[in-house]
């Protein structure tokens, strides 16, 4: 009996031991697929489209999915307003307009070659796979309708800068997901720089820290953008053209059909977020009339990269002695002055204004009728107030510029501003021939006269969300002068007061008072006698 | 001199502490209301609720204390020489006439007295309770489809309190109009009210 014990519990070790022999082969473990060992991919790419065939052997439904997209269109028709928006369409104030600059412009598309009205939507391989799904930082794409430069090119032409050539099949080779560096490459750099256009998006967000964004902490939970973007067959979820103002629903759960937006902040946190803490159900209770951003993003452009937070293109075109344009910069290194753009103002840290919104957006699109007399244009008007119970206060970069119109239409206007040739703006700096031609691809009325007119744009904040220590504490809109001083519709406690009640009951305390104390007074006197 | 234990121990602490917690929530809700500023709004209000769960707590003790020992009685109001009452804080409290009501255990207040008592029982402590509460609770109302204004319920909350303001201050002047100065004060002490007080004065 003990011999045979002996011989199993042998057993038993030597089958421990030849297990922990054959360990499994080595793996990754966050795909199911290395890219570097597929045939397809094992070759030299002369081009970016040459890329996207080999992708679409395997991906076969891929580029269709993403024409699907305003990722790939760059426009959308809301609608509500029946407006036609996107890229394609609006005019902003900052770059002002796409148009006749897209060779430029869609150096931020997902595609190959957009430089004009010719460019072939329905064609699959000219969708840019890489630019989404490189991970090794290395994918470019030139001012030329977003061509990845095959070999070391000039850009721009005629710049004496050179761009270096990237190795198409080894980025191929090691594709991946969509990261915080493949969004941000876009988005952090949009209005032309860093930072430039949101205010709560800029490479500090590549990999923030906790105090800049609580979610994408690098060393913390480590969000990408597609953590609460979830995309769905290639349509990434959150749009800036029809958002959503006042999310009721609450947490997502998997397994049931949430319809809604996921990149909301209640689709993960719910209504009632506030758990813990003798405030927490009185701060829940704010839910229903205070965006999570209002409390939770006491500032934008927190990461030490500025925003721009004003534009003045009336200023443009003034030369040097030479004949030359200027550039001119701040203490920082900021350019606060380019003679092919006017003057910037730039701002850090910066407190957000805040409206009621409820995700309704109408833009003042070309042809829109403008009016100089009515003082400042509104480049998107948001909708939303106290009463219409789908609004929330939301904080605002609110982007305030002088930009280019025609005063006898009374349009804004597509200036052409990229570009070599002899009527491009910031070659020629001549405002009349730049506008004609922007127009003229648009098939939009121009006077031939440019003046210029004061606009603002509103940008909801969302980004940059502070961690809770950090947010904006009570004292700050409960007062009289505070963050919510404008905001109308509500009764904010601190803020407000029925200043007839406050006069009655003043006077009511005050009289008392005065009755007690001249009672006593009349007793102090009538002893003394 | 005959002495009466008028006030007993908890009714002395449901007094004091009823006290403090008045005062403290007028100093901190009229900081709310945006009066002026000494702790700010956050910690105001925070101590403002924590008051009131406290009050309600002692409330539920003293309601209880009242229907059980039967003091509520003492509330019931009455017209019977009130006109003599008042004559005396017109009039006869300045010749230094004694206070023509004689207190006992089973009537503690005089008539006008027992009159501002249950004007205080029945008009604004409900009037601040119920806005107080509706403050408190004005999303769950909203939700169970009552929907009130926060603003209103602000100004009611804020009118009771001005009226619970007035009632201190003449609360406050009264305790000194007794045979002496610190009597009443005393009596809420020590439980103890010198009875024949005034009448002695008279003899002397």
């Amino acid at each position: 009996m003990k011999f045979s014990i002996a011989i199993l519990l042998g057993g038993l070790l030597v089958a421990g031991a030849l297990h922990a022999v054959e360990a499994p082969a080595p793996s990754k473990l966050n795909t199911t697929a290395d890219h570097s060992k597929f045939k397809e991919l094992q070759r030299e790419f002369s081009s970016g489209p040459e890329v996207t065939k080999a992708c679409i052997t395997c991906h076969t439904e891929a580029a269709l999915q993403i024409h699907r997209t305003k990722h790939w269109t760059w426009e959308l028709l809301n609608p509500k307003t029946q407006q036609r928006l996107g890229k394609k369409h609006v005019i902003n104030n900052f770059c002002l307009s796409a148009g006749t600059n897209m060779g430029a412009c869609a150096t931020c598309h997902v595609g190959y070659g957009w430089t004009d009205a010719s460019f072939d939507f329905k064609s699959q391989e000219n969708v840019d796979c890489l630019v989404c799904h490189d991970t090794t930082g290395n994918y470019k794409k030139l001012p030329n309708g977003g061509q990845p430069p095959v070999k070391d090119t000039e850009s721009p032409p005629g710049s004496g800068k050179t761009v270096k050539a990237v190795d198409l099949a080894r980025i191929a080779q090691r594709v991946g997901k969509t990261s915080r560096d493949t969004c941000g490459a876009c988005h952090f750099f949009g209005g032309g720089g860093d930072g430039v256009k949101h205010g709560d998006m800029d490479s500090s967000l590549a990999a923030p820290d906790k105090v800049v964004d609580v979610h994408m902490d690098a060393l913390g939970l480590d969000f990408t953008c597609s953590t609460c973007h979830k995309a769905s067959s290639h349509d990434v979820a959150g749009s800036r053209y029809v958002p959503v103002g006042k999310d009721t629903d609450g947490a997502h759960i998997r397994g049931k059909a949430d319809k809604t937006n996921p990149a909301t902040c209640q689709s993960c946190h719910g209504q009632t977020p506030h758990k813990a803490g003798s405030q927490a159900s009185k701060l829940n209770q704010h839910t229903d009339k205070v965006a999570c951003q209002t409390c939770h993003i006491p500032e934008f452009a927190r990461g030490g990269v500025a925003t721009k937070m004003g534009w003045d293109w009336s200023t443009a075109g003034q030369l040097d002695a030479d004949g030359k344009p200027i550039l001119k910069k701040d203490e920082h290194g900021h350019v606060i002055y380019d003679s092919r753009k006017g003057d910037f103002l730039l701002a850090e840290n910066v407190t957000p204004e805040y409206a009621w919104f409820n995700g309704d957006v109408t833009y003042t699109l070309l042809g829109d009728k403008v009016d100089k007399s009515e003082g400042v244009t509104m480049i998107n008007m948001l909708g939303g107030s106290a009463g219409d119970g789908r609004s929330l206060i939301w904080p605002m970069k609110v982007m305030r510029s002088t930009q280019p119109y025609d005063p006898v239409n009374k349009t804004l206007v597509k200036p052409h501003l990229s570009g070599d040739d002899d009527t491009a703006y910031w070659t020629n700096f001549n405002w009349e021939k730049a506008v004609a031609t922007g127009m003229k691809e648009d098939g939009a009325p121009f006077s031939g006269k440019v003046d210029f007119i004061k606009t603002e744009m509103s940008w909801p904040i969302t980004h940059m969300v502070a961690p809770k220590g950090e947010s904006v504490g009570c004292n700050e809109c409960h007062a009289r002068g505070g963050l919510l001083e404008k905001i109308e519709g509500i009764y904010i406690p601190g803020r407000d007061a029925n200043q007839t009640l406050n006069l009655i009951g003043w006077l009511a305390a005050a009289g008392t008072l005065a009755g007690v104390l001249l009672h006593g007074l009349v007793r102090i006197v009538r002893r003394k006698n | 001199m005959e002495r009466i234990y008028i006030f007993t121990r908890f009714e002395r602490f449901w007094h004091w502490t009823q006290a403090l917690l008045i005062i403290a929530m007028l100093v901190t809700g009229f900081e709310i209301h945006g009066t002026y500023k000494l702790l700010g709004f956050e910690k105001a209000s925070q101590l403002h609720t924590s008051a009131a769960w406290a009050l309600i707590t002692l409330w539920v003790f003293a309601i209880f204390w009242h229907f059980t020992t039967g003091e509520w009685r003492q509330y019931l109001p009455s017209f019977k020489n009130i006109d003599l009452v008042i004559r005396h804080y017109a009039w006869g409290i300045f010749q230094g006439e004694p206070h023509p009501f004689k207190m006992t255990r089973a009537r503690k207040h005089n008539p006008l007295q027992a009159f501002a008592y249950l004007g205080v029982k029945i008009m604004i402590n409900p009037l601040i309770w119920i806005s107080g509460l509706a403050y408190l609770y004005y999303n769950e109302l909203e939700a169970a489809g009552v929907a009130l204004n926060l603003g209103t319920i602000a100004l009611l909350h804020t009118a009771g309190a001005f009226m619970m303001l007035c009632f201190l201050i003449a609360h406050v002047y009264l305790i000194t109009t007794g045979h002496t100065v610190t009597a009443h004060l005393k009596a809420m002490i020590s439980g103890w009210e010198d009875a024949d007080a005034e009448h002695g004065k008279q003899a002397s």
